[in-house]
């Protein structure tokens, strides 16, 4: 069986984690009260969405130049189609999620200012109207990803218990054999 | 050839006389519509802008004699505005400004000293949320067509003055340090 590259896998689980990370924090920072706590957790959030934005990057820049595994020869078209599809997307939301909360942050007038020593320019002028319909779409993205991340963690678990096939243990970091 | 110089010398004169700085004037009254005063805060490296929409100045000074100058300033601070409601809202609340208990900051000035150039220096009492602490704040004075305009900047310490109180005085989050930064344009004496 030939595995995603150690590279590869490192990065896969690492965004997975982030993305877990960064979804929790702004679904419950949402609610809060105005407060200190609340403050921190916002630039958390956008600190973590920026570093989801860069690892991204990597990801892309790594698939890019080293080509994923071959699928099993018994996964049929289609299934290789969807895949191809959703893996696009996944990616392509990696990039469009964070830059929906930057843009967002410009148009409410709440500067990125990232790990708060680096300041990301505004994207567009302050204008409130804009600021929450960005927000509608930043909600609706992450809500588009999670239901891709349901489907892309469902085909994967399909395939290992009803496939029986090693389509996830190509994304699992290796186990040294047993001696 | 022997005319030349005096023409070229009165051409200079025409064209660039309107060029030379005209000397400020003394201000008694104050152009609302051109003066404002505009503040600048940070919560976790984050840039927090905005302006009080209302104030009252009353000012006497003349920039030839500014020892002789004085200034009281009152700010409405229900006027605070940064274009967020969320956070206008919030500053108006007991820990911050506690406006429904104080409603307006006051300056007033005890000297003004001139530091060369166009530059001065204003001292004086700022009171806010009934705290009052002295205050010191360079300015420049300049001619904008026919109106002097003064404008200075201050650094305000607000735990000095107990804005943002409790968990808010937490300074990791919001800096204690706020940008004040004042223009105010004289009315042209009539």
């Amino acid at each position: 069986m030939q595995r995603y590259s150690a590279t590869a896998i490192a990065l896969h689980w690492l965004v997975a984690l982030m993305i877990l990370c960064s979804a929790t924090l702004g679904l419950y920072m949402v609610d809060l009260q105005l407060s200190p706590t609340k403050l921190k957790l916002y630039s958390w959030h956008k600190w973590l969405g920026v570093s989801i934005f860069l690892v991204a990057a990597g990801r892309l820049f790594w698939r890019l130049t080293h080509p994923a595994p071959a699928l099993p020869p018994t996964v049929p078209l289609w299934q290789r189609r969807a895949a191809s599809l959703s893996h696009a997307l996944l990616y392509a939301l990696l990039f469009v999620i964070p830059l929906s909360g930057w843009l967002m942050s410009s148009a409410l007038g709440v500067q990125v200012v990232y790990f708060g020593v680096l300041p990301l320019p505004d994207l567009v002028e302050k204008d409130r109207a804009l600021g929450e319909r960005l927000q509608l779409a930043h909600l609706t993205l992450n809500l588009t990803l999670l239901a891709l991340v349901v489907l892309h963690a469902a085909a994967a678990l399909k395939h290992h218990f009803l496939d029986r096939d090693e389509v996830l243990q190509r994304m699992l970091p290796a186990v040294p054999p047993r001696r | 050839m022997t005319c030349a110089m005096p023409r070229l010398a009165i051409f200079l004169l025409v064209v660039l006389a309107p060029a030379l700085p005209a000397a400020a004037q003394r201000i008694t009254a104050i152009d609302y519509e051109r003066s404002e005063i505009r503040f600048a805060g940070r919560q976790m490296g984050v840039p927090a802008e905005g302006r009080f929409g209302k104030f009252s100045a009353q000012l006497d000074f003349d920039p030839a004699k500014p020892a002789a100058g004085k200034a009281a300033v009152e700010i409405d601070l229900n006027s605070f505005d940064t274009g967020t409601p969320e956070a206008d809202t919030e500053v108006k609340r007991k820990p911050w400004l506690n406006v429904a208990a104080f409603p307006s900051a006051t300056f007033v000035s005890s000297a003004i000293r001139p530091l060369g150039g166009n530059r001065y220096e204003v001292s004086g009492k700022l009171t806010i949320k009934g705290r009052t602490r002295d205050l010191t704040a360079p300015f420049t004075v300049r001619r904008d067509g026919a109106a002097t305009v003064l404008e200075g900047a201050f650094t305000l310490l607000r735990l000095q003055f107990g804005i943002g109180e409790g968990p808010w005085a937490d300074t990791d989050t919001v800096a204690d340090e706020v940008q004040v930064r004042f223009r105010l344009t004289g009315l042209p004496s009539s």
